[in-house]
Formats: C-alpha cells, sequence, structure tokens
C-alpha cells in the first residue's frame, strides 16, 4: 500500500502541521512516511502545500505531480490541483470561501465544512484537525490511537493540554464529513 | 526528522566541537536546531551565530586549525561569501565539514532547491588549484550518515569535506535513525595549533609560501591527496542497471525523482537504469564508464542547466550518445517528465 | 659567541627565546619589529609560551610566524577575529591574541573587529596603525589622514571624493563587550615601556574573562610615506599623534573621558 497525499491551502491554516501528524502517525504503526513541504517566503497568509506520503515500503520519490487523495482548503488550491488527482482518486474540500467547487467526475468529492464547524466549537485553530477527521474516516490510513500519538509526537510539549481537544475535532470531522460524489 | 534537523543531531552525535553559521533560507533550521538543543550541554560543543558567512566560515578556519571537528552550513549565496575561507583552508590543508543546501541563482535567485551549485562545489569553488570532496546525500537518512562520513573523511586526507545537498532535502521529513553518540576527541592532530611545549616545534597554520617553488612542490602534494581520493574515495549507487538499455545519471533530490522514473519508464517497456553518485568530487568516472558501454544512451537529469552532464560526457568519453534534462530556477522535475526526456532522446526511433 | 665573555652581573639585555633569529624583512626604523619583540617578552615574563596562540594578519605582518616562537595561524585579510573568536571558544584556557594592520582590521576586516569586541571574546587585539597598506605598496588606507599623500591619494587624501579616516579605536571602546582600549607608540624608549605594559595589561585581562582588549600601536612607516625613518618618527608626532592622541581610551570596561572624542 502507498498512498500519496496533498494538503495545499493558505499558511496559517495548519496545512504543514496536519501533514506533520500524518506523518508521525504512519511512523507510530510502522510504515515509511515522506513530509516534503513547497514553502514560500511569507510566515502567514500565503500558499502552503505539503506532499505526505505513507507507505508499506521505502518511498522512492517524495517528489511527485499525480495524488491518490488532494485535500484542498482554498480557491486557489482546487484550481491548481484538483486535474493533479489521479482517476478514481478523492478530492475532500471545505466550501467556506469557495465559489467553483470541484468539477471532475471521475473521482471522489467530499465536503467538509470544517472552518464553519471550528467557528462553532469556537476554536480557529483546531481547524485543520476537523479536516483530519474527515479525511480519516473515508480514508482510514492510519489508527486513532496512531493519530494521537502522531499529536503527542508533533506537538510541543507545552501545547500537549491540547490534545483532547484535537481529539475532539478529530471526531467531529468524522460526523461531518458528506460525499458530494462518489465513483 | 527534517534534512537540515537531521544533520544538526547527527553532527552533535558525531562529537563535532563546533558549529559556525549564519542563517539563510533554506538551512536556518541547522543553526536552529542546534540552538534549541543546547549542545554545549550535552558534549560541551560550541555553537555560534556569526556576523557573517564571511566570518563564520573564518571561524570554521580557526577551530579547524586547532585540530577540531568544526563544521558551517549555509546555501548557495551564503556558500559563495565561504569560498574564500574554504580556499584558504584547503591551502592550510585543514579538515572541515561544509553544508550547502542549495537553492536557485545565480543571485539572490530563488529560495526554492536547485542543483545549480555542482560546478562551484566539484572544482574547488575559490581561487587556485584545489579540491573538496563533496557528499551527495539522497534521503533524509544519508543526510545524517554523511556527516560522520564527512568528517572522517576531512580529517583522512586534511581537507574540507562538503555535503551539496538542496532545499528539498532539507526541509523534507522522512523517519531517520541515529547513530548513537559518540565522545569528542580528546586528542588532537599533531599539526594543531594547541600551543607550543616545549616538546616539540611551534605549529604555524599558513597557505602562505611566497617561494614559488615552494608553492609548487605544495600544489603537487595537494593533487596527490586528490588523486588518492579518486582511487579509494568513490563512492556511487545503481538501481536496476542489470538489463539496462538506457542508463539515467541523477544525484541528490533528482535521483530520488528518477527513481520513480525508472519504474515508470520500465512500465512503459523502456528498459532504463539509475546511476547515482554519491560522491560528486571524486566523480565515479570509471564505473560510469563500464556501465556505459553496456547501454544505447545516458541521459543526465539535472536540476541545473547542465553541469554534472559535463562529467558525464568526460566519464563516457565519446562512446555513446549523452543527453541532458534538466530544471532550473527552483522548479523540481517531475517523473513524467524525464522519462518523456527520455524518449524524446534516444527510444522513439 | 662566545657566551662566557657576558658574565651574568654585566648582562643588560637578551634576545627573549619567544623570538627566533630569523632576519625580519621589515625596512629599517619600522614598529613591527619592536611591537613583536614586546609581544614576545610579555608572552615570556607571563611565562605563557605553551599557552599562546597568535593570529597573524595579511599585510605586512604576515610573516610574523617566522619570528615568534609560538603557535600561530594565518589569518585571510580581515578575518583573525574571527579566528580567534573559534580558537579562544575551543580553547577557554588559552592565552589567543591578534597582530593586525589599519587596512586589515579597519577596512577589509571591520566586521569581524566590531563583532569580536562586542561580544566581548576574551582575545587581545593588537593593532598597527601606521596610516597606509604598506606591503602592497602604500596605498590608500582608511586611517590615512586628511590630505596625507599615498599610491591611491597621490594628491593627498580628499575627504569629499575618499571618505573620512576611522577612528575603529574609539568606535571599539564605545562596545559593551570591548574591556581594555588604550592608543600606544613605539617611537621613543619611554613610549616603548608604556606600550609594553599595555600589552601586558591585554594578556592579563584574559584571565578576568571580562571581554576584549585592544591596543593600538601608532606607528610610522618610512618606506610608504616616502622619508627617513627620523623624519617619519617626527611627521607622525607631528600630523599622527593630534588625530590619533595616544593614552587609555577605556580601563576595567569604563571609557577614560567620554567626552574624548
Amino acid at each position: 500500500m502507498t498512498e500519496e497525499i496533498i494538503i495545499a491551502g493558505f499558511g496559517g491554516q495548519g496545512i504543514l502541521s496536519m501533514g506533520k501528524i500524518l506523518a508521525y502517525s504512519g511512523i507510530m504503526q510502522e510504515q515509511e512516511v515522506s513530509w516534503m513541504p513547497s514553502y514560500g517566503p511569507e510566515m502567514r497568509g500565503g500558499t502552503a502545500n505539503v506532499t505526505v506520503i505513507i507507505s508499506d515500503e521505502p518511498i522512492s520519490s517524495p517528489i511527485i505531480n499525480k495524488f491518490d487523495s488532494a485535500i484542498l482548503l482554498n480557491q486557489q488550491s482546487v484550481d491548481k490541483f484538483e486535474k493533479s488527482v489521479k482517476p478514481g482518486g478523492m478530492l475532500f474540500y471545505d466550501g467556506n470561501g469557495i465559489s467553483r467547487h470541484p468539477e471532475r467526475e471521475d473521482i471522489s468529492v467530499y465536503r467538509i465544512d470544517a472552518a464553519e464547524e471550528a467557528s462553532k466549537m469556537e476554536s480557529s485553530r483546531i481547524f485543520n484537525m476537523i479536516i483530519l477527521g474527515g479525511f480519516l474516516k473515508i480514508k482510514p490510513l492510519v489508527k486513532f490511537d496512531n493519530v494521537v500519538k502522531g499529536l503527542a509526537e508533533s506537538l510541543p510539549g507545552r501545547h500537549h493540554s491540547l490534545i483532547p481537544l484535537n481529539e475532539k475535532a478529530i471526531r467531529r470531522g468524522m460526523e461531518i464529513v458528506k460525499a458530494v460524489h462518489e465513483v | 526528522m527534517k534534512g537540515n534537523e537531521a544533520i544538526a543531531e547527527a553532527a552533535i552525535r558525531a562529537g563535532a566541537d563546533a558549529y559556525f553559521g549564519y542563517p539563510i533560507t533554506p538551512q536556518s533550521e541547522v543553526l536552529e536546531y542546534l540552538m534549541a538543543e543546547k549542545p554545549h550541554e550535552r558534549t560541551g560543543m560550541v555553537v555560534l551565530q556569526a556576523e557573517s558567512e564571511i566570518a563564520a566560515i573564518n571561524m570554521v578556519y580557526g577551530g579547524a586549525a586547532c585540530g577540531r571537528k568544526v563544521f558551517t552550513s549555509s546555501s548557495s549565496p551564503g556558500i559563495s561569501l565561504k569560498q574564500e575561507g574554504l580556499s584558504y583552508i584547503a591551502g592550510a590543508e585543514l579538515p572541515c565539514l561544509v553544508v550547502n543546501v542549495v537553492r536557485g541563482g545565480p543571485g539572490l535567485g530563488t529560495i526554492q532547491p536547485a542543483q545549480s551549485d555542482y560546478f562551484q562545489a566539484t572544482r574547488g569553488g575559490g581561487h587556485g588549484d584545489y579540491r573538496v570532496i563533496v557528499l551527495a546525500p539522497y534521503s533524509v537518512q544519508e543526510m545524517a550518515d554523511f556527516v560522520g562520513m564527512g568528517f572522517d573523511l576531512a580529517f583522512k586526507y586534511r581537507n574540507p569535506a562538503m555535503i551539496l545537498t538542496d532545499g528539498a532535502l532539507g526541509q523534507m521529513m522522512e523517519k531517520v535513525l541515529l547513530k548513537e553518540q559518540q565522545p569528542r576527541m580528546t586528542e588532537y592532530p599533531e599539526w594543531a595549533t594547541t600551543g607550543k611545549g616545549t616538546d616539540r616545534e611551534k605549529n604555524v597554520i599558513t597557505s602562505l609560501d611566497l617561494d614559488s617553488a615552494g608553492q609548487e612542490k605544495f600544489n603537487r602534494k595537494i593533487q596527490d591527496k586528490y588523486r588518492q581520493m579518486k582511487e579509494e574515495e568513490v563512492r556511487f549507487e545503481v538501481t536496476e542497471c542489470e538489463d539496462a538499455e538506457y542508463l539515467i545519471v541523477a544525484y541528490g533530490t533528482s535521483a530520488r525523482i528518477c527513481q520513480k522514473s525508472v519504474q515508470l519508464a520500465r512500465d512503459k517497456g523502456i528498459k532504463a537504469g539509475l546511476f547515482r553518485p554519491v560522491t560528486l568530487f571524486p566523480f565515479p568516472e570509471k564505473p560510469l564508464r563500464e556501465m556505459a558501454e553496456k547501454v544505447k544512451g545516458v541521459l543526465s537529469v539535472e536540476m541545473s542547466a547542465g553541469q554534472m552532464v559535463e562529467d558525464v560526457l568526460l566519464a563516457v568519453n565519446g562512446r555513446i550518445k549523452v543527453g541532458h534534462y534538466g530544471r532550473m530556477g527552483g522548479i523540481l522535475p517531475t517523473a513524467d517528465e524525464i522519462v518523456e526526456a527520455l524518449e524524446n532522446k534516444f527510444a522513439k526511433k | 659567541m662566545d657566551k662566557t665573555i657576558v658574565k651574568a652581573g654585566n648582562l643588560v639585555y637578551r634576545r627573549t627565546p619567544v623570538m627566533n633569529d630569523n632576519v625580519m624583512h621589515y625596512c629599517p626604523g619600522c614598529g613591527h619589529g619592536t611591537v613583536h619583540r614586546l609581544i614576545a617578552e610579555v608572552i615570556e615574563e607571563m611565562d605563557i609560551q605553551s599557552e599562546t596562540i597568535g593570529i597573524a594578519p595579511v599585510g605586512c605582518s604576515v610573516l610574523i610566524y617566522n619570528y615568534l616562537e609560538i603557535d600561530m595561524q594565518e589569518a585571510a585579510h580581515g578575518r583573525a577575529p574571527a579566528l580567534a573568536t573559534a580558537a579562544k571558544r575551543l580553547m577557554p584556557e588559552k592565552y589567543v591574541f591578534t597582530y593586525q594592520g589599519d587596512g586589515d582590521l579597519a577596512a577589509i576586516g571591520t566586521a569581524e573587529t566590531i563583532h569580536a569586541a562586542n561580544r566581548g571574546e576574551d582575545i587581545s587585539v593588537f593593532f598597527i596603525n601606521n596610516g597606509i597598506y604598506g606591503m602592497t605598496g602604500g596605498q590608500m588606507a582608511p586611517t590615512t589622514l586628511p590630505g596625507m599623500v599615498s599610491s591611491t591619494s597621490p594628491y593627498g587624501r580628499d575627504i569629499k571624493m575618499m571618505g573620512n579616516p576611522l577612528k575603529i579605536t574609539e568606535l571599539v571602546a564605545r562596545l559593551p563587550g570591548a574591556y581594555f582600549v588604550t592608543r600606544q607608540a613605539v617611537h621613543t624608549p619611554s613610549s616603548v615601556r608604556k606600550a609594553k605594559k599595555a600589552i601586558r595589561r591585554a594578556f592579563e585581562n584574559q584571565t578576568h574573562k571580562k571581554g576584549l582588549s585592544l591596543v593600538e600601536i601608532v606607528s610610522n612607516c618610512n618606506s610608504g610615506w616616502k622619508m627617513t625613518p627620523v623624519e617619519a618618527n617626527k611627521w607622525m608626532v607631528d600630523n599622527m599623534f593630534p588625530f590619533y592622541p595616544p593614552g587609555d581610551i577605556k580601563l576595567n570596561g569604563k571609557l577614560v573621558n567620554k567626552e574624548k572624542e
């Protein structure tokens, strides 16, 4: 099994850390992983994307241009990466701020309205965990226990008190993800 | 662990005595990681943020002259600034390790990964007839492993060693197995400037010889070292080359992408193999020549306008057709593009 | 020489064993030889020959390591304080000094000088200021006086066109990491004695770990200035001293006279 994933959106949405948690979760279950960011000079507000590969075998190239799953969290990302999903693959997106929705017929499309949900839960910082929950519900690549371990591994010690809130957000994401179109 | 962090941690564990650096994207994590780790508490290692890349390489020079294991890291524009110091260090026959996390140039260029410093790294880089041992990792694991190897080679030859990597490997995270902590040195080489005891002559570390005959003699001596490196230190790796009809030559990040290209090409029925130089100086000239004799064509793939391809051409020496495929300015080639280039160049006939 | 001729009671001077018999390449009348000797004598008197590492500059004194019997490193132009920083940090128990000219310390190496001082590196910096690039043939230096003739200011230093001479010693004195800053000369027996005291103090300060010591020696370059040694020393007193007045600038971490420019 090899799963090639791209996560893309605005800097500050927690794109890189979501990828990191996913990668660490893979390590927790003894899989090979790679985490390859595309970085810009901005710290916040610019575009950010990260490629995460989780595999049972050694990873050949960590740099890829076709993906099994794409998690696209702003309009630019949908525009840029919708076409990069392999036929039969999956696209996840947040409807917030999207005017041109994904259109491809040959892939499965799921919507996770995480921004809205995060504001209901009164914490914009768990946005990315709601997305991660929605993704893992459809694509159970890593076990929930291992995600929690991955969280602990990738968060600095001073933030460990936030783990229960993050867990709650992941579970909420699993509840709210809905299929738009399935192949 | 990120590639840059792996280098920093591996250096602490290799028993490095000091690191001197200056921030520049995409390698600042090396200095950041070292500062956060407090290596002065772990091993007594000295870490200092210098006022410039020039000061940093000259601190490396001073530390190396004391016989210590010292290193620095930077990215392309900063490495250009370090070239004067590197030339002095090579001219004074001192060991040190330099990490270049390459970004696209020329000038300020881009902060995205590139391989356009190949000429600078493998031809010496600064003024004078000297070479630097150049190691090219292609995974985060090798980023860590080559630190200890770089120090060992630097001390074996009393010559600078360089890890030539790029922003992709520096920023990428992969699993990495780190070596156990090695103790720092307690005894130093006999040439080190540690204070002239009554039991020995004074030690002078210098690259100056105003007598031309003496300077030529010195040059012959260091050329002998480079010849010995070519004999003893060549490292490379081959993948799927047993029955290959076409050879892709690539190092570092490009080699990683080309692994995928080899699979894609074979899926299409093109028998491709990958030859990956691990040491760029000394370049694996002989093994590549032998390998090239069995194939129909060689494609050199680099994130540059074509620099390593010159070494490939020298190795193959006109026996078969050599092509180049490269992307520049911080753009990574895709695995598909490379297969297409291979087809266009050789297979479509 | 038959050593028996000199009886212990009659010995008034001998060469310190920290120097050797190599014939110096300096021009007659140059201050470098005197300063080399003072440094060597202080090293002998403090009994720190085996604990001292010197850093040589690029310039006339590039070959200082041919004359001193201590371990030395030859730096790239201007970078001696960077080498010294590393040597001292890796061997904090040793005595580390740099020996630099005005082009080396105050032009190409300004950043290294300022930052080593500002970090408070526990090193001694000996700075020979003769207002000219001696080794390369008498070009204008950062310390060349207004109106002073050099091979690259053949009609005299024109401040409007070529900028002002730099009082880097005063600049360094104002940095919190500098502990002892003084300006001396070696043109008369009394000035030599004073300069030696300053050099000794600069070495001794390394045991206090309180910061950098800088001893500037205003000197002549009779060849570059195109004068006889005697004329050059007189010219130095008449012209260099008013602009670069000898005396202590910072003692024990405190500026001696805050009003002094």
